[in-house]
């Protein structure tokens, strides 16, 4: 071949040379686990619908989500997010407001009336389940979207269980709980209103039933004995709640209400009472402020409407219009103990929210092989009873008692059950290691504070059962997707591409991610330091 | 300076070498997937070069301002050994090896080549380590620079002569161990008081262009090469380029310490037009010399337990302060 002027020797590529075998390390593409989706009781994967939302891709965002959980618009409302809890952007500005963007895509689907698809061909299995709580909504949705034929009995005339009796308006609108509901009857399960289960044996046999989903929840209030003279009406928080949202007569609470009890629904009750005109509301609980179960939030919340806080007091007997309580004080193992001292505080009524028992008749207890014990119905770890037709879930089992984790337990118990239908077994996918922040690189991220959602004003607050937190708008919504850190997965921000001293990471294209080339990889680590998400690993080569 | 992007991605950081949400002309030239690799695989740099990486996305991002009209001369050095071991070459571009002294002058001599044959569009880049510009080739860039030749020199700073076994050069810092300024005597390291500020010495010339970049600032990196290559004359820029090998810090880290180089502020980020400073990169979370200096093996001496050198730490930090106050790199507005 002629070279050109001057040129006497050819020339070759350095591609020839091959300096992957350098290499003692290699850089491994992985998916963490993002500690939100860890906190998730629900098992939502919050990292992945985030991804897609911040694309505006809320569609596909709301579709992830209800892979997991059937009622974005009420989670985002009343679940008490304990994925924030864990946000590990907290560690750089503030937690990413999860719920609020959750609720955004949720009411996004109920106005735009977005459904799910059912793409199992029918099984012609029968389930039955039993309360239409959030367990069981959520067993019911999973069920269906597995193949089976759900029919749901709830004793109330409305479904939804607690959301509905237990959690007040101003914090869950009927309007969103009533669309979340109606979807899931779209589906084609069937509703059983106003029908209490009895004999659950009894009823499998004559319906043909071939499995149980039992979520009744723990709807007997924790009774305690206080002397009284009955100058102060007592009455449980779980019935005025009730009472409330059924519009039923309830007796005159007066102007001055104590609550006693130190949870979610005690506090609820004293921001229902404020809504119900009470002028004063204090909440007599009997460990110090930061050791009440409520949520520190609702707290604040019900402060700010004028709840007085009354710790460290326990309630001793009622006499002549008041209520005798002892003050209490804290030993170094954080138990309250009574001091001697006695306060006297004036009030009409007297709301005990002391906490929910499992009524120890239920319909479960005479079924044969269920186990009961301390008040709970005792499952395995595929939430079946110790009848092999009959799984159970949410409060009537042992758990933290919240709606988040009924739904994760009809999710999972929808699961096994498909499994035991279809005579197969269920392998849960195994978890990744956690996303921790330490694996992060957080220089990539510029500050963001968190976004507000608006707050209606402290006089309609007071005044009535208005939804208490707004929505937040498109932008705003967007703006709070994006600031998740997308914890341990890669979000193709092209840095490991970019790092590359030695261009041997190759760009697949959007959506496709990125691939090592290890022909010439020389293993530094460069492009996992730089990895702002943790997406990387380095691991040893082995010989 | 930098690309200031319009919008804001508090996830992606505003700092990322691509992004998915942005639009692809918004996006830095190494995101794309048609990025030139001028500088392609297979180069025979150590693990975690900070030249390699601050080469390819230099010229890359001349090759995108130039529709791929570029010839780069290369002087002597880590840069030109580790990419053209006969009878590999690792540039895909015409490229030519000068001696280690001369590469701004041969570039001279390629420009006005290519304005003789009337290829106006071709663009000539000259680069090198800083030993090929602060010491050797320091007489052809000056002359270079004085007749306002059309050529952007580009020049690699990793503080030393590494190739031939980690030398002190004029750029080295005071205190650094290299081969020839070992940890002996009264002034362990190299010795204050030396050394040359190449880009205040370009700036002295008062020619077109002169800019510092640095590889853990990307996108701020090659909008000044692509504002380079936009305009005619002597061009400067000054590429701040850490050298595991020589410095001793590991190789992973390699932009982690570029970065805290920035942050401390002794490397501070400029332009100059015409001998001004027309923009600086304002630090965004400030740092002491020291966290700079500790993850590095060539000041261990410093940090001796029990016998820290506060004094000569000092004396670097005054360093530190006094780029932060010329620059006036506190302001809080954008940074890098």
């Amino acid at each position: 071949m002629s070279k050109p002027f001057a040129i006497t020797l050819d020339t070759g590529s350095s591609l020839v040379n091959l300096t992957g075998s350098w290499r003692s390390k290699r850089p491994v593409f992985a998916d963490h686990m993002p500690p939100c989706n860890i906190a998730c009781p629900a098992g939502e994967n919050i990292q992945q619908w985030l991804y897609h939302a911040e694309e505006g891709n809320y569609h596909l965002a709301w579709q992830e989500i209800m892979k997991h959980n059937p009622l974005p618009a009420i989670m985002g409302r009343a679940c008490y997010h304990t994925c924030e809890g864990e946000c590990n952007r907290a560690k750089l500005d503030e937690t990413v407001g999860i719920h609020a963007v959750e609720r955004f895509l949720g009411d996004l689907a109920i106005d735009n009336n977005w459904r799910v698809k059912i793409t199992v061909p029918r099984s012609g299995k029968k389930v039955m389940v039993i309360g239409s709580g959030p367990g069981g909504l959520s067993a019911a949705y999973h069920l269906t979207l597995l193949g089976h034929a759900v029919t749901l009995f709830e004793a109330a005339p409305k479904a939804g269980g607690l959301m509905r009796y237990g959690i007040p308006r101003y914090r869950l609108p009927r309007k969103v709980l009533n669309a979340e509901v109606d979807r899931i009857e779209r589906m084609g399960v069937e509703f059983k209103l106003n029908t209490p289960v009895r004999d659950i044996v009894g009823v499998m046999e004559d319906e043909g039933f071939d499995v149980v989903f039992a979520a009744i929840g723990a709807q007997l209030p924790r009774q305690i004995d206080i002397p009284t003279d009955d100058s102060v009406h007592m009455y449980d928080a779980i019935h005025m709640l009730r009472s409330i949202e059924l519009e039923e007569e309830f007796p005159d609470i007066g102007d001055k209400v104590v609550i006693y009890g130190g949870g979610n629904v005690a506090v609820d009750a004293a921001r229902s009472a404020v809504r119900l005109g009470a002028k004063e509301v204090s909440i007599v609980y009997r460990r110090s402020r930061d050791k009440m179960p409520a949520h520190s939030f609702e707290i604040k919340e019900a402060v700010e409407e004028g709840v007085e806080l009354n710790c460290l007091r326990v309630v001793r007997k009622v006499e002549n219009g008041n209520i005798q309580v002892e003050q209490m004080v804290l030993t170094d193992t954080n138990k309250p103990f009574p001091t001697g001292q006695m306060e006297n505080i004036k009030a009409d009524t007297l709301i005990l929210a002391l906490g929910q028992l499992v009524d120890a008749d239920c319909c479960l207890s005479s079924v044969p092989g269920v186990g009961v014990l301390q008040g709970n119905v005792q499952v395995d770890k595929a939430m079946c009873t110790g009848n092999e037709k009959i799984f159970a879930g949410g409060d009537l089992v042992p758990c933290e008692r919240t709606i988040t984790v009924a739904v994760g337990h009809g999710k999972k118990a929808a699961h096994y059950i498909d499994a035991y239908l279809r005579e197969t077994e269920y392998q849960p996918k195994p978890k990744s290691p956690t996303a921790t922040y330490e694996k992060l690189n957080t220089w990539y991220f510029s500050d963001a504070p968190k976004t507000v959602q608006p707050i209606l004003n402290l006089i309609r607050r007071q005044s009535g059962f208005e939804e208490v937190l707004g929505n937040l708008d498109e932008d705003n919504a967007l703006f709070e997707a994006r600031r998740c850190l997308s914890c341990g997965n890669c979000f193709e921000c092209d840095n490991c591409y970019g790092a590359c001293p030695d261009n041997a990471i190759d760009k697949l294209g959007s959506g496709k991610r990125f691939k090592v080339n290890y022909d010439y990889c020389k293993g530094c680590g460069l492009c996992a330091t730089e990895c702002p998400c943790g997406a990387i690993d380095i691991v040893n080569e082995t010989i | 300076m930098g690309q200031e992007q319009k919008v804001k991605f508090y996830q992606k950081g505003t700092y990322t070498v691509g992004n998915r949400l942005l639009n692809v002309k918004e996006r830095s030239v190494q995101a794309s997937m048609d990025r030139s690799n001028s500088l392609t695989c297979g180069h025979r740099a150590c693990q975690g070069c900070g030249e390699a990486l601050g080469a390819r996305y230099a010229i890359d991002a001349a090759m995108r301002a130039s529709r791929n009209q570029v010839i780069a001369v290369n002087a002597t050095g880590c840069l030109e050994v580790f990419t053209t071991p006969y009878p590999e070459t690792s540039w895909q571009m015409p490229w030519l090896h000068s001696l280690f002294g001369n590469a701004a002058a041969v570039a001279t001599g390629v420009a006005a080549a290519m304005r003789v044959k009337g290829r106006t569009e071709v663009r000539t880049i000259a680069q090198g380590g800083d030993g090929g510009t602060t010491d050797i080739g320091f007489g052809c860039l000056s002359g270079m620079f004085e007749r306002n030749d059309d050529v952007l020199y580009i020049c690699y700073d990793n503080e030393g002569y590494m190739n031939t076994g980690v030398q002190r050069s004029s750029a080295t810092p005071p205190t650094a161990r290299t081969a020839t300024t070992p940890v002996v005597g009264p002034e362990p390291g190299n010795v204050f008081g030396t050394g040359k500020n190449m880009p205040m010495l370009a700036m002295a010339h008062k020619i077109p262009y002169v800019a510092t970049a640095n590889v853990a600032a990307l996108h701020d990196l090659e909008a000044k090469v692509t504002k380079a290559m936009h305009i005619k004359g002597a061009r400067y820029i000054h590429i701040f380029v850490p050298c595991p090998l020589g410095w001793g810090s590991k190789p992973e880290e390699t932009i982690h310490v570029a970065r805290l180089a920035i942050k401390c502020g002794i490397f501070p980020l400029f332009e100059a037009e015409y001998g001004k400073v027309t923009s600086t990169v304002p630090i965004r979370e400030q740092i002491p010399v020291d966290d700079y200096l500790k993850i590095q093996k060539r000041f261990s001496h410093l940090f001796k337990k029990g016998r820290e050198e506060r004094e000569k730490i000092a004396a670097i930090q005054a360093m530190a302060d006094e780029n932060i106050e010329y620059f006036n790199l506190l302001n809080k507005e954008g940074g890098s």
